[in-house]
């Protein structure tokens, strides 16, 4: 059942570019997502309503709308902003920017959700009692906060990476050769369908559980300080 | 001139909307209806059942719903068996929110306290009686906030049903798009109307929540 004619290498290297774009969107992604979670813990109004109103606006969409919103609508935003001051300029997006923007943003969006949560989880009594040592309001985030709201955002942003490595298989309709794309090349020339989606489908598998042991040890490494309750 | 398009895109769009609601209440009743016996055998003693439910729950929510389609609607005829393209969405989106129901409701049932069952099972409550008097009734409570999550996510997820040629939303989007150039407009569009539904749907639910938990407070 499993004979890939031929097909196995191709398939390879399209896993090669699905974890690529995972990657740089998960890289891209808790950049934003942290980002976006300051904002909305912003004394400015104005940052807190403008992070509040990104994540909650792509939160409510669906992954694939957001992928053809950015990859087809940005560019043309951008080029109509620039058009109004004179400039005449088209922003060429390849498929991999487009994809790795969108699903960056899209997780995003709900990394500021969990960051800021975990952020104000962090007790207020530690925070003053930095704040009576003097330290500064950047050694307080470096040094009290995020070491400890790192350990309880973990397990939700392993929910969301899990998601992403999923949504990744998005990017195949606008056109990336990655893991899915290269699996349906494969499929018309063989038609054998059902054997190539179904190894894909391991692929995916594989991948997924290898991304749940890692942060299976990663919140263990990080809750080393962390007494457990016994029930 | 945008305003003339967003008027004219809108009847069609929000026609082929109703494709996508059709598409999430029925794969969310057929989902719920798999997924009690999926979360029970979860925790069956048996290890034949429970390694069973283990498997598909794993599977399902380990790929991307995006190979489930695919494998339905191009792989099954490949074994001699060729469903429609309606037919392969609906099937797929089912068995996917089962797998994740089915882990919600596993979630549900383990928080209802175990004391309760002991001593519904020393007032000599049968098993059955046990499980629809006591577990399920809490087990409800105790997911729907989950749950709400779950139908948001399966309005999004219809969404897929586009890439195999059905005309919902965002595949109504998608062609019109295409035919008009402006895919700016229609997307940001499309994206309103399912803020709409997702932000109507979160609303009910915490409104359910509220009067299924009314007890507690």
């Amino acid at each position: 059942m499993f004979d890939l004619k031929g097909y196995g290498n191709q398939l390879a290297s399209g896993t090669l570019v699905t974890g690529e774009i995972f990657l740089a969107s998960l890289a891209l992604g808790l950049i934003i997502g942290l980002i976006a979670a300051f904002a909305k813990l912003s004394r400015w109004w104005l940052l807190r309503k403008t992070a509040d109103l990104y994540s909650d606006i792509i939160r409510g969409l669906p992954e694939l709308l957001t992928i053809f919103l950015i990859y087809f609508g940005i560019p043309i935003f951008i080029a109509r902003l620039l058009s109004h001051v004179g400039i005449d300029f088209y922003l060429e997006v390849s498929p991999f920017v487009g994809g790795v923007v969108a699903l960056s943003f899209y997780f995003g969006a709900y990394a500021a959700e969990i960051f800021r949560g975990a952020i104000l989880s962090v007790p207020k009594g530690q925070i003053e009692a930095a704040e009576a040592f003097a330290l500064s309001s950047a050694k307080i985030y470096r040094r009290i906060i995020l070491p400890q709201a790192w350990r309880i955002a973990l397990p939700p942003l392993g929910n969301m990476t899990l998601a992403l490595m999923k949504n990744t298989a998005l990017v195949s309709v606008i056109g990336l050769d990655e893991l899915m794309r290269k699996t349906s090349m494969a499929t018309a020339a063989t038609h054998q369908p059902f054997t190539f989606y179904f190894t894909a489908s391991l692929i995916y598998l594989a991948m997924t559980v290898m991304i749940s042991v890692a942060m299976t040890f990663l919140e263990r490494r990080t809750s080393r300080g962390v007494k457990e309750v016994q029930a | 001139m945008i305003l003339d398009l967003i008027c004219e895109s809108l009847p069609p769009l929000l026609a082929s909307s109703i494709l996508t609601i059709h598409l999430t209440c029925i794969s969310l009743a057929i989902g719920a209806f798999l997924s009690l016996p999926l979360g029970l055998g979860r925790l069956s003693k048996n290890r034949w059942i429970a390694g069973f439910c283990f498997a598909y729950v794993y599977y399902f929510r380990g790929t991307p719903l995006l190979v489930q389609i695919f494998l339905i609607y191009y792989g099954l005829p490949q074994i001699g068996l060729t469903l429609g393209a309606y037919m392969s969405a609906l099937i797929s989106l089912s068995l996917n929110t089962a797998a994740y129901t089915a882990e919600i409701i596993r979630g549900g049932i383990q928080a209802v306290a175990a004391g309760e069952i002991e001593s519904a099972h020393a007032m000599g409550m049968t098993r059955s009686q046990v499980l629809c008097r006591i577990i399920l009734p809490q087990m409800v409570g105790f997911a729907l906030p989950a749950y709400g999550n779950e139908i948001i996510l399966q309005i999004k997820a219809t969404s897929l049903a586009s890439t195999i040629t059905l005309m919902d939303l965002t595949g109504m989007a998608r062609t019109l798009a295409a035919e008009t150039y402006a895919p700016l407009e229609i997307f940001s569009v499309a994206g309103i109307i399912y803020l709409a539904m997702v932000i109507t749907t979160s609303k009910l639910v915490a409104w359910m929540e509220r009067r299924w938990t009314a007890y507690r407070r």
